[in-house]
């Protein structure tokens, strides 16, 4: 095979990978506005918050320390242990839950049947807000995460590869785990929906809040349901990518890869959330690998939003988005 | 009690259709412009121009644009950075290219050079509606950002890819560069501002603006009744980065004096305005204002207070504000979802009925 | 509106204090998403003032003070600070950022207040002919880009004709800054220039990183700040790039690039303008007056790592400055205008140094009128991952400035073209 082809393919490849990671954000976003309707723009910063979490647990760092020994004159920094990651991520996942709790109580139960637009909005304002208390509880610093994931490259992938082709592909271990994760986070969250009860109510309120409410199914309960689920696949995407970057803030801008992706497989859809994440992933991959260099490089940003725009010109609710009928 | 519309008899027709009916509005609206023109511009100093009122009325008039399409014609917008963009790159251009013309045609060139681009931009709008197309208008926010990135054209070639802006002068005022002074830069600006939100004004209360609302309230139900979606759309379309495309030549040729795209007119800046229409209130030109002045003076405010009173550790204080700027907007959009416009609009209900409320 | 306006009044007024004697403002970022490196910076300026204070009680028998101001890495929120600090008498500013400081050079020049930029800004205010109220000593980008290639050059037997290097940079002012002169280098010398850009923030680089790997090029430089740096040095040592052909700038070469990397990230190296590690002297007066004191800035963690160094090395130059223009105006309580003459005739030298307590800790200075660049010699530093240390690998290295000096001629005069400067110094 021609060189130039198989560096296609092996672009197309790690962007395949990038898509995953890109659908793993994309799943927070679809199961919150199906559930809710809700455009749900704090799904980066949750991912943030989620990672901040995790590693300050994991180190035994003390919350809020910077603010007590401004206000108190104390010293404080950690507790002093370690636990291990399993159990932080535990932790984490909890810490999840209590925050969506908080979050229904004290924002979305206000503003139920609002338009969609405010409670876009909202979810802006929720995204300062826990910006700023994510610095305050663990410190603006950056941060290394480490559960153990793998990371480098795939050693069988690249001595199998160059024994047939004479060029070893490179694949990061750390992607492989991802899309491995991706995929049991898909399928349970399929059948926790498909066989569960929650999950059928969970269906039900997507479906029709009214009709749900009135055949006893409580929205509030679905609501942090479906947010803490959300704040748990935000942790997901947070680890994956906080091992590869360490945790800061930028980790929060992940969000603006998701939305193509949203655009792209509909706002609705969990497979097309995965479609989605592939397309981009493989497409900005490839552009920039053929088109890039010619014009200068650096083109993912806006490959990605300008394809996901090209798709809804000719299907302007997505590829599996429910169809969009308008009456008068 | 001298607020109501009893009682103010009008003579004729252009009397009955003026923009403020009520008496106790007019003047309220000429002491507003008495002060605005006639005792700020005698006080202002550096910081207050650069940190407070430059910034506010830049934003106000980029809320203004915004409110245009996304307030008045119902269409999302989050390119609004992105034309901001186009517009501070054009008035480089111009500046540069023609350093003799006034610096008033080159802004107001700008904006229309904004205008073409948001037409160009606006053509999905015809297919593509709601949410998908706020993030489809977030291609072109990635996309012009790209371009002033990568062309050197676009930067006149510099090393680094900023562009600073040269000293221009009107009526041998410096406006633009580091020599102005700090009414002259309030001044221009306020002077463009107020001339575009009577534009605004007029527009909305128009032909153009209400099929604007038609559209904005029920798109198929406007087109039976014989509105043009293609003409309507792609107008609020234009008018509206016009406003915009003026707002980032201001910003950066009087503002900011030197800019680099990436960080200046960044995603931020998107979400920053539509906050700003939002909180204000979609559909108001009072709420574009009220929003500007909200999202302006808020973080200085924090950052005074709890910094300079407090005596706070800044990333401590900064950590708060965006705390508390994120809490009160949440806050704001549970108490008054239609921003502080309604707010407006009940105290002047209050006020008709005062001080007899039965 | 009329009560909020009056209650911001207020706190504006009150929140201006009374006149210190000596102001030098900090424009930090310690949040946004620059801020890790923002903090050790900060922290470092903050405490080398400190120590002054404490132990000399400021310069000259004048306190200093340094009002910090959070500036996020933001243009918007930089006019407000500098601003806000203008007002308080201001004499020298250094807001660490690229950006803020294009944008306040035509501001300082009118305001007349000095902006010092060790190692950014903009390149050609070396050039003091034109840039009257700039001083970017004793380093800027293009010697940097300079140094590592003479460290390449150094290493290839002199010659470098036929070899691919490519720039890793941030798609930014900042990054973009190196460009012109490697372009005009690699003429020079014969190799040839990838250039590869990154995206802010630069949290996913894998597509330029299989370019690299496709590609191979020979050396790889990096123009990286904040998160861009740790990613491409993961991904470096995920595709197995050999690390010690990776050199990164001074802004690229810090313990929170190499860390999140680990073991990996063993023997990157970086270009330095200053030395690193709490081995100086200093450190133990640091030690007494302001750590042990509880008024060290951070929490504990920076002393001695490359940002804390380079802060303290701004606060270092900083306060020599202002103790030759207090030296030169004959008074102790010296103004803006003052202070710019101190730093035009900065004279520093190896033994002032280690009077500090920073023996060899950077090269020796001196300012003239027109030179405003510095000497512009570089070390190459290597990261031992082991010892999580950052080890000398060359000595100083000075820059081309055969190659530089016609560009920064050339910029500088299209500057001074652009805002009618006519040439100082002659």
């Amino acid at each position: 095979m021609p060189d130039q082809l198989l560096y296609a393919i092996e672009a197309g490849l790690n962007g395949l990978m990038a898509g995953v990671l890109y659908a793993l954000v994309a799943l927070g976003f679809v199961l919150i506005f199906k559930a809710s309707g809700i455009f749900n723009y704090a799904q980066g910063v949750l991912a943030l918050f989620a990672a901040l979490t995790l590693v300050g647990f994991q180190n035994g760092q003390i919350p809020f320390a910077h603010l007590i020994n401004a206000i108190f004159g104390t010293d404080l920094h950690t507790f002093g242990w370690q636990l291990p990651a399993i159990v932080a991520i535990v932790l984490a996942a909890g810490v999840m839950v209590i925050l969506s709790i908080i979050i229904e109580r004290y924002v979305l139960k206000h503003l139920v049947n609002q338009a969609p637009i405010i409670l876009f909005m909202a979810t802006i304002g929720l995204a300062y807000f826990l910006e700023g208390l994510g610095d305050i509880m663990w410190g603006a610093d950056i941060k290394k995460l480490d559960v153990g994931l793998p990371q480098g490259i795939n050693e069988t992938i690249d001595t199998v590869t160059y024994n047939a082709f004479g060029y070893g592909f490179f694949i990061d271990n750390l992607d492989i785990v991802a899309s491995v994760v991706a995929a049991l986070l898909v399928i349970s969250l399929t059948i926790f929906s498909q066989y569960s009860k929650q999950g059928r109510a969970l269906r039900a309120v997507a479906d029709d809040h009214q009709a749900a409410l009135s055949v006893g199914i409580s929205l509030r309960f679905i609501w942090v349901l479906v947010w803490s689920i959300a704040g748990f696949v935000a942790l997901v995407a947070g680890i994956m990518w906080g091992s590869k970057s360490g945790v800061q803030f930028s980790l929060s801008l992940i969000a603006l890869k998701a939305l193509p992706v949203l655009m792209l497989g509909g706002f609705t859809s969990i497979p097309g959330a995965i479609v989605g994440g592939l397309i981009i992933g493989m497409g900005e991959k490839l552009f920039e690998f053929f088109v890039g260099p010619m014009i200068g490089g650096a083109t993912e940003n806006w490959f990605a939003y300008v394809l996901a725009l090209l798709f809804l010109v000719f299907r302007p609710q997505g590829l599996f988005g429910e169809k969009i009928i308008e009456r008068v | 009690m001298f607020y109501r519309e009893a009682g103010d008899f009008k003579t004729s027709y252009a009397d009955d259709s003026q923009t403020f009916p009520i008496r106790f509005d007019r003047l309220r609206y000429y002491a507003v412009m008495a002060v605005a023109f006639g005792v700020i511009p005698f006080f202002i100093n550096d910081y207050w121009a650069n940190a407070v009122f430059v910034p506010f009325l830049i934003y106000a008039i980029a809320a203004l644009g915004l409110n245009i399409l996304t307030g008045y014609c119902g269409q999302v917008s989050l390119g609004t950075g992105g034309f901001m963009a186009v517009g501070a790159y054009a008035v480089y251009k111009l500046m540069t290219a023609f350093p003799d013309v006034s610096i008033l045609i080159h802004v107001l060139l700008a904006g229309g050079i904004t205008a073409m681009v948001g037409v160009l931009f606006g053509l999905p709008s015809l297919r593509i509606k709601g949410f998908y197309l706020a993030v489809a208008t977030l291609a072109a926010q990635f996309f012009l950002v790209w371009l002033f990135n990568k062309v050197p054209w676009f930067y006149n070639y510099s090393a680094s890819g900023q562009i600073s802006a040269p000293e221009r002068t009107i009526l041998g005022q410096a406006v633009t560069g580091a020599n102005t002074t700090a009414p002259a830069k309030y001044l221009f600006c306020l002077i463009i501002l107020v001339a575009l939100a009577w534009l605004a004004r007029n527009l909305t209360r128009g032909t153009v603006g209400r099929k604007w609302m038609a559209i904005r309230d029920m798109d198929i139900a406007a087109e039976i009744i014989g509105v043009n979606p293609l003409t309507t759309k792609l107008s609020a379309f234009a008018i509206s980065s016009f406003y915009i495309g003026v707002a980032g030549a201001l910003f950066f040729a009087v503002y900011l004096g030197a800019a680099e795209v990436g960080e200046a007119f960044g995603i931020q800046k998107s979400f920053l305005i539509l906050f700003m229409i939002i909180i204000g209130g979609l559909g108001s030109i009072f709420g574009s204002f009220a929003g500007a002045a909200f999202m302006v003076l808020m973080p200085v405010l924090l950052k005074n207070l709890l910094v300079g009173q407090l005596g706070w550790a800044t990333d401590l204080a900064a950590h708060l504000e965006l705390m508390i700027v994120g809490a009160l907007i949440v806050i704001f959009l549970i108490a008054e979802p239609h921003g502080m416009a309604q707010l407006w609009r009940l105290a002047k209900e209050k006020l008709r009925l005062w001080p007899f409320p039965h | 509106m009329k009560k909020t306006m009056t209650a911001i009044a207020l706190a504006m007024a009150v929140a201006t204090p009374a006149m210190a004697d000596l102001v030098v403002p900090n424009l930090s970022y310690r949040t946004g998403p620059y801020a890790p490196n923002g903090i050790p910076y900060a922290d470092g300026f903050n405490d080398y003032f400190t120590l002054l204070n404490e132990r000399d009680g400021g310069i000259g028998g004048e306190l200093v003070r340094v009002p910090e101001c959070e500036t996020a890495y933001n243009t918007e929120k930089g006019v407000e600070c500098y601003e806000s600090t203008k007002g308080d008498g201001a004499l020298v500013f250094n807001p660490l950022s690229t950006g803020i400081t294009y944008q306040l050079i035509p501001k300082v020049t009118a305001d007349g207040i000095t902006l010092y930029t060790p190692g950014y800004g903009r390149t050609s205010a070396a050039n003091g002919k034109i840039f009257e109220w700039v001083f970017n000593y004793p380093a800027n980008y293009w010697d940097g880009a300079s140094v590592a290639v003479k460290h390449l050059l150094d290493e290839n037997g002199g010659d470098l004709s036929g070899k691919k290097i490519a720039l890793v940079y941030h798609n930014s002012a900042y990054g973009k800054e190196p460009i012109r002169t490697l372009q005009e280098l690699s003429a020079k010398h014969g190799f040839e220039l990838v250039e590869i850009p990154v995206d802010h923030p630069g949290q996913e680089q894998k597509s330029q990183w299989l370019q690299i790997r496709r590609d191979k090029p020979d050396y790889v430089l990096m123009w990286g700040w904040g998160v861009m740096n740790a990613v491409a040095i993961q991904e470096a040592v995920n595709i197995r790039y050999p690390m010690d052909h990776f050199i990164g700038v001074w802004w690229s070469g810090s313990e929170n690039d190499v860390i999140p990397a680990g073991e990996g990230a063993n023997g990157y190296k970086a270009i330095g303008f200053h030395g690193t590690g709490a081995d100086y002297p200093v450190y133990g007066d640091l030690k007494q007056y302001v750590y042990d004191a509880g008024k060290a800035a951070g929490d504990g963690s920076n002393p001695g790592n490359v940002l804390y160094s380079r802060g303290m090395y701004a606060a270092m130059i900083i306060s020599e400055a202002i103790r030759k223009g207090q030296e030169i105006a004959g008074h102790s309580a010296v103004n803006a205008a003052e202070v710019r003459e101190g730093f035009e005739n900065l004279n520093l030298t190896q033994e002032r140094l280690t009077e500090l307590g920073l023996p060899g800790f950077a090269q020796p200075i001196e300012a003239t009128c027109a030179d405003h660049g510095g000497p512009g010699s570089a070390m190459i530093f290597q990261w031992d991952a082991a010892a999580s240390t950052w080890n000398q690998a060359s000595d100083w290295i000075t820059a081309d400035s055969e190659v530089l000096d016609p560009l920064i001629a050339e910029d500088s005069a299209a500057f001074a073209a652009e805002n009618n400067i006519a040439e100082r110094c002659n």
